[in-house]
C-alpha cells in the first residue's frame, strides 16, 4: 500500500525553556521497520516525534526521508502522518469526512475517495462505521479511525504519539497486537513513542531508549533486555537487582559486604562498580555453595512467584521463581547467580556468566542497595 | 440541618409548629420558585396587557377593553418607525464588524504568546470598568473633529465599544478550549494554516462564537447612552426613542415599544438555544 522509505535523524538538537529538550539525536530507521522511542516522561521522545512530523523546528541537525531533507517542509508537505495521544478526530465531521479530509485536499475524484475510505476502514477493522460521528465511537474505535486517517494518505512514515495511553489496559494490549499486524501488512516505516516498556518490547523491531534528551541505547528488544549498555537502560527495562561493589586487588574480586565475586582482568584497586542481575537469573541452591539468605516476602503473581530475599552482603534482592519451588516467609536458603552485568560510571563494562561467589570474613562495610 | 431545625423548634416553641409538616417543607422551594416567576414574569405580563389595552381604569384587574390602537399609534409615527429601521441596520452591522475585528484578536490571545498579552486582554475590561458616560463624552469630542457626530458610522463605532468585551473574552476562551492536536492533525494531512482555521477551528468554535455574537448583538441593540450622545437628534435608535416615548406618550405606547424592543432578543435566544444544543452535542465527545 505505501511506498517503502527509510528515515534518518542526523545530530538532531532542540533546546527549550520549559519542554523536554533533545541533544544530538542520531537514529536510522530502515524501510518497513517499527521503531519505538522509549523513555520516562520528559525524556524528549515526543519532542523528537514532533520534529519528524514538522511541528517543531530543530535547532540543529537534519531529518532525511529517503535520503532527502524534509527540514524545510511544513507539516502539511511532509510525507509523514501522525496519530496523536487523544483528541484526534474532528468532532464536527463524520468518520468518513474525517478520513476523506486529506484526500479531498488532494483533489481526488469522488469515486476514488469513496473507495479509499471504504478500503481503509476495512483495514482497521471498522467496516461500515463511516456514517458515525466521533462521539458515537468508543476510545479504541476513535484511535482506529485516527490510524485509518493517517494511513489513507499513504504516507512514507507513520508517527504514533502514545496512541493507546488513554485506553484501558485490556484494550491497550489488543490494540497493540492489531497495530503490529497492520504495520506488517502495510509494511510502513513507523516511529512509535511510548513510556510503557512492555508496549515497546512487544511492538518494536528496535527500541531507542532515551533519557534526558539523550539516546542511551538503540537495539532489538531481546538485546536490550539481555545486555543493557547503560545503567539507566538496565534500570528502566524490566526488573533488575543492583548491588554496589568495590574491586579488591588483594582478593581478585568485587566485594560487597561479606560477599565476593571473582573477576579476571585488570581493575584498579578500590574501583566502584555496580553489579546488576535479573530476578530470573537468581537460583536457589542446596548446601553451602551459594550466598546464604532469608526469605522476607513471597508474592504470587500467577504464573510465577516474586520472592524478596535478604542476603547479607547483597541486600534485599528480588527473585522470580516458578511455582515448582515454593518458598515460605522466613525460610533460610542459599542463592546463586546465573549471570551478572557490571557497570562503571553508568555504562556497561562487562558481563560474567556463572560468576564465582564467595563468602568473605566481615571486613568491608559497604552500603548495599537493590532495586527492581 | 436537622440540628438547626430542632433548635429552632425548641426556641420558637409552638410558633413554628408547621415546620414539622413534611408537605409544607416540600412545597417551600416551589413557593420560592413561584415568587421568583411572579417577580420576573409579572412585569412582562402587565406589559403585554398594557400593550393591548384599549381602556384600563383602576381598580379593574384586567383592561376594560382590548384593542390594537396603540400599535397603530406606534407604527403610524414616522420617527418611531425610522428608529426601528435604524436599530435594525446598526446592531447587525456592529455585531459583524465586531466579529471581524475581534475574532482574529481573540484567536491570537488564545494561541500565541506575545509581549503584554495579559495586559492587552485586561485592557478590554477597562471600557466596562468605569462609568461609560464619561468615556462617551470624550469620544464625542473626538467625533466632532472627525465629523462623525449624528452619522450612521458614528453610532456604529460608539456601539462597537460595548461589544468588544464579549467578542474578545468569550471567543478567546472558546479557542483556548480547542485542543491543539485537532489543528495539528489537519496540518498533518495537508491543510494550510488558513484552511485549518476555517475548516477545523472555526466550526468547532462555532457554539462559543454564536454565544459571543448574541451577547454582542444585544449589547449593540440595547445601547442607549452612547447612541443618544453621538446619534441624536438625526440618528435615533429604538432604545433612544424609548426615552421620548416614555416621557411624552401615554403608558400603553411605552408598553408596545417595550415588546418590540424585547422581540429580537427573544427570537435570538430561542434560536441560539437550538443551535447550541446541537453544537455542544457534536463537540461533547471524549476519549
Amino acid at each position: 500500500m505505501a511506498d517503502m522509505a527509510d528515515l534518518r535523524l542526523v545530530h538532531l538538537s532542540k533546546q527549550f525553556a520549559a519542554a523536554a529538550a533533545v541533544h544530538d539525536f542520531s537514529l536510522d530507521v530502515s524501510e518497513g521497520e517499527l521503531m519505538c522511542l522509549l523513555g520516562p516522561s520528559g525524556c524528549g521522545k515526543t519532542t523528537t516525534l514532533r520534529m519528524i512530523g514538522g511541528f517543531i523546528t530543530p535547532d540543529a541537525g537534519d531529518i532525511l526521508i529517503d535520503g532527502t531533507s524534509v527540514l524545510r517542509q511544513p507539516p502539511e508537505r511532509r510525507p509523514t502522518a501522525m496519530v496523536f495521544q487523544r483528541f484526534n478526530l474532528w468532532p464536527h465531521m463524520t468518520v468518513t469526512d474525517n478520513i476523506a479530509f486529506g484526500l479531498r485536499l488532494r483533489r481526488l475524484s469522488t469515486s476514488t475517495i469513496e473507495r479509499k475510505v471504504t478500503e481503509t476502514l476495512a483495514l482497521v477493522g471498522l467496516p461500515g462505521a463511516g456514517g458515525k460521528w466521533p462521539h458515537q465511537l468508543s476510545g479504541g474505535e476513535q484511535q482506529r479511525v485516527a490510524v485509518a486517517r493517517a494511513l489513507v494518505l499513504e504516507p512514507k512514515i507513520l508517527l504514533l504519539d502514545e496512541p493507546f495511553s488513554n485506553l484501558d489496559a485490556r484494550l491497550r494490549v489488543r490494540m497493540r497486537e492489531e497495530l503490529k499486524t497492520l504495520q506488517r501488512q502495510v509494511g510502513i516505516t513507523t516511529v512509535f513513542v511510548t513510556h510503557d516498556q512492555e508496549e515497546a518490547l512487544t511492538l518494536a523491531d528496535r527500541i531507542a531508549v532515551m533519557n534526558k534528551g539523550v539516546v542511551q541505547q538503540v537495539d532489538t528488544p531481546s538485546a536490550l533486555y539481555r545486555r543493557p549498555q547503560a545503567l539507566f537502560v538496565a534500570d528502566f527495562i524490566g526488573a533488575m537487582n543492583f548491588v554496589q561493589t568495590q574491586y579488591s586487588r588483594a582478593r581478585g574480586a568485587f566485594v560487597s559486604g561479606g560477599v565476593g565475586v571473582a573477576a579476571s582482568g585488570n581493575w584498579t584497586d578500590g574501583q566502584a562498580v555496580t553489579m546488576a542481575f535479573r530476578p530470573e537469573d537468581v537460583m536457589f541452591v542446596e548446601g553451602d555453595s551459594g550466598v546464604p539468605g532469608q526469605v522476607r516476602r513471597v508474592v504470587n503473581l500467577g504464573h510465577y512467584l516474586e520472592i524478596t530475599v535478604d542476603c547479607p552482603g547483597l541486600g534485599a534482592i528480588k527473585v522470580f521463581a516458578d511455582g515448582q519451588h515454593p518458598a515460605t516467609d522466613g525460610q533460610r536458603l542459599s542463592v546463586f547467580l546465573r549471570r551478572i552485568l557490571l557497570y562503571a560510571d553508568g555504562t556497561s563494562v562487562t558481563e560474567i556468566d556463572t560468576p564465582r561467589l564467595s563468602r568473605l570474613p566481615p571486613a568491608d562495610t559497604l552500603q548495599n542497595s537493590a532495586t527492581a | 440541618m436537622t440540628a438547626v431545625a430542632s433548635a429552632l423548634r425548641e426556641r420558637a416553641g409552638g410558633l413554628l409548629w408547621f415546620w414539622s409538616i413534611g408537605a409544607f417543607r416540600r412545597t417551600l422551594p416551589w413557593l420560592f420558585l413561584a415568587a421568583l416567576a411572579v417577580f420576573i414574569l409579572g412585569p412582562l405580563l402587565s406589559l403585554i396587557l398594557w400593550a393591548f389595552a384599549g381602556q384600563w381604569f383602576y381598580p379593574a384587574l384586567l383592561p376594560d377593553e382590548f384593542s390594537l390602537k396603540w400599535w397603530s399609534v406606534v407604527f403610524g409615527n414616522r420617527s418611531v418607525v425610522a428608529s426601528i429601521k435604524n436599530s435594525l441596520v446598526t446592531a447587525p452591522v456592529v455585531t459583524l464588524l465586531s466579529a471581524v475585528i475581534c475574532l482574529p484578536a481573540a484567536y491570537a490571545f488564545a494561541r500565541f504568546q506575545f509581549p503584554a498579552r495579559r495586559a492587552l486582554l485586561l485592557s478590554f475590561l477597562t471600557a466596562n470598568s468605569f462609568p461609560k458616560i464619561g468615556l462617551y463624552i470624550s469620544i464625542a469630542t473626538l467625533f466632532y473633529r472627525l465629523h462623525l457626530m449624528t452619522t450612521y458610522w458614528g453610532v456604529v463605532l460608539i456601539q462597537l465599544v460595548g461589544t468588544l468585551l464579549f467578542m474578545i473574552w468569550i471567543p478567546a476562551g472558546t479557542f483556548r478550549g480547542i485542543n491543539r492536536s485537532l489543528e495539528e492533525a489537519a496540518r498533518d494531512v495537508g491543510a494550510s494554516g488558513l484552511r485549518t482555521f476555517f475548516q477545523i477551528t472555526l466550526p468547532i468554535a462555532m457554539p462559543g462564537l454564536l454565544v459571543a455574537g448574541l451577547f454582542a448583538f444585544l449589547a449593540a441593540f440595547d445601547e442607549a447612552q452612547g447612541t443618544l450622545i453621538v446619534g441624536s437628534p438625526n440618528y435615533i435608535t429604538m432604545p433612544v426613542m424609548m426615552y421620548t416615548l416614555v416621557l411624552n406618550y401615554p403608558q400603553p405606547v411605552g408598553a408596545v415599544f417595550s415588546i418590540l424592543l424585547t422581540l429580537p432578543s427573544l427570537v435570538l435566544l430561542l434560536l441560539a438555544q437550538r443551535l447550541l444544543r446541537q453544537g455542544y452535542l457534536a463537540a461533547g465527545y471524549t476519549l
